[in-house]
């Protein structure tokens, strides 16, 4: 099942990339199971500072697992990954908005601005909820959210401390066209500044933005 | 450590607004200790022991904490929300701590409706059973939120955590009990202290490693 036929594909791109950029992760024989089944066998990726890598494949593939390896949230049972970021300078953006229901948009911010000791927070909250199209909405319970408003909202939380690595596990699901270009426009100004590892069904959107591209069969 | 207690006191918060907008822990506590009371009061024959008494309070005590922990995690686990815990920078023992600080609050507020409840239905309550419950309230919020994360990702949960729970919360009744019948109940509650030292430290230190994957 999952981890078998992976095709990998280097480091596309990185002629363009500055030479001396550090490598951010560094992933050798990464492994994952859960109990008795292998999600995950024997990954070997690189990704440079203010690279992108654009991780594909089909549903069950591993993508999400390999992410919230990239993201701290599980630890491999094989290999080495060397997350190369403290935990305050990563952002994950994942299929659940992870947001409380019964905690309004700015209250939601708000807890995590907090947790992260985000400097100006409120200014920040209140630019991003703008930027987002949500402060309309800003006092509104997040339960109370449509689907690409909640996904809208997880991005916010994502984007909130300004984090060197972005974690994002299909962004654009939920979103409709307007919210889809809004994610474009965010990704291509953020671009220079951060590191990407981002899942997509969708990876005609996000190609020109990756340096690294890693598929899974 | 101002950092470190400015995150339990955010996370806390949190789960007391969380619980004041949806008021599903804390009224199925108030329900289950006062109809717990009720049903004893008439099981129990006229003329009982002071002794059976207090052990039923206990009993109540200890199974409404149960139900306040059931629900512990409850919107961590089912949107996962335990993620965004986990990758915010703060010490991953401020989330245990913030969590035994709402259920604390949660189980204390129960309390203070259930011990004048079973003043009123069997006998007074003397300050050695309060000192008790007071400790015992401690003991088993600090392990019963630890326990209560680890069955948070099972799924089995709602049969895992009393069978983790239950057992080692006997050392607490006994104190607990102890304490509230024996004439100098000093070393009974010199017992709940070291319960609450001894568990509150090994929760607090192992809680990273049971909530991560």
């Amino acid at each position: 099942m999952q981890g078998h036929g992976r095709e990998r594909h280097g480091r596309a791109g990185q002629a363009s990339d500055p030479p001396t950029e550090p490598v951010l992760i560094s992933a050798r024989g990464v492994g994952k199971r859960y109990g008795d089944t292998r999600v995950l066998e024997s990954i070997d990726f690189e990704v440079d500072a203010r690279g992108f890598m654009l991780v594909t494949g089909p549903n069950g593939s591993g993508k999400t697992t390999l992410l919230r390896l990239c993201a701290g949230l599980a630890t491999p049972t094989a290999g080495e990954l060397d997350l190369r970021t403290p935990r305050e300078s990563i952002g994950y953006a994942g299929h659940e908005p992870l947001v409380y229901r019964e905690l309004t948009a700015i209250e939601n911010l708000d807890l995590y601005g907090r947790l992260y000791r985000v400097p100006e927070r409120r200014e920040r909250i209140g630019m991003l909820l703008e930027r987002f199209g949500l402060w309309h909405a800003r006092n509104q319970r997040a339960g109370s959210f449509s689907r690409g408003m909640q996904q809208r909202l997880s991005l916010c939380r994502a984007l909130l401390h300004e984090p060197e690595l972005l974690v994002l596990d299909e962004p654009y699901s939920g979103l409709d066209d307007a919210g889809a270009e809004l994610l474009d426009r965010e990704l291509a100004a953020l671009r220079p500044h951060a590191t990407f590892v981002v899942a997509t069904h969708d990876p005609d959107r996000v190609l020109p933005l990756a340096t690294t591209r890693l598929g899974f069969a | 450590m101002r950092r470190y207690a400015a995150d339990v006191a955010v996370l806390a918060r949190k789960d007391l607004t969380l619980e004041l907008r949806a008021r599903d822990t804390l009224p199925a506590m108030l329900l289950f200790v006062v109809s717990t009371l009720v049903v004893f009061h008439f099981a129990l024959p006229k003329h009982s022991s002071d002794l059976a008494a207090k052990g039923l309070l206990w009993v109540a005590i200890v199974f409404t904490a149960l139900v306040g922990l059931t629900r512990a995690f409850v919107a961590e686990r089912e949107q996962r929300l335990i993620d965004g815990l986990l990758l915010a920078p703060c010490d991953r023992s401020a989330i245990w701590l913030g969590k035994c600080a709402a259920v604390l609050a949660f189980l204390g507020v129960a309390e203070l409706v259930a011990l004048p409840a079973y003043a009123a239905f069997f006998s007074g309550i003397g300050w050695s059973t309060i000192v008790a419950v007071v400790l015992a309230d401690i003991g088993i919020v600090a392990v019963g939120t630890l326990l209560a994360a680890v069955a948070a990702v099972s799924r089995t949960r709602e049969l895992l955590l009393p069978v983790l729970f239950l057992p080692l919360a006997i050392p607490v009744i006994v104190g607990g009990v102890g304490a509230s019948v024996a004439e100098s109940p000093g070393r009974y509650l010199g017992f709940l202290c070291l319960y609450d030292v001894v568990f509150a430290i090994i929760s607090w230190a192992s809680f990273e490693y049971v909530v991560t994957e």
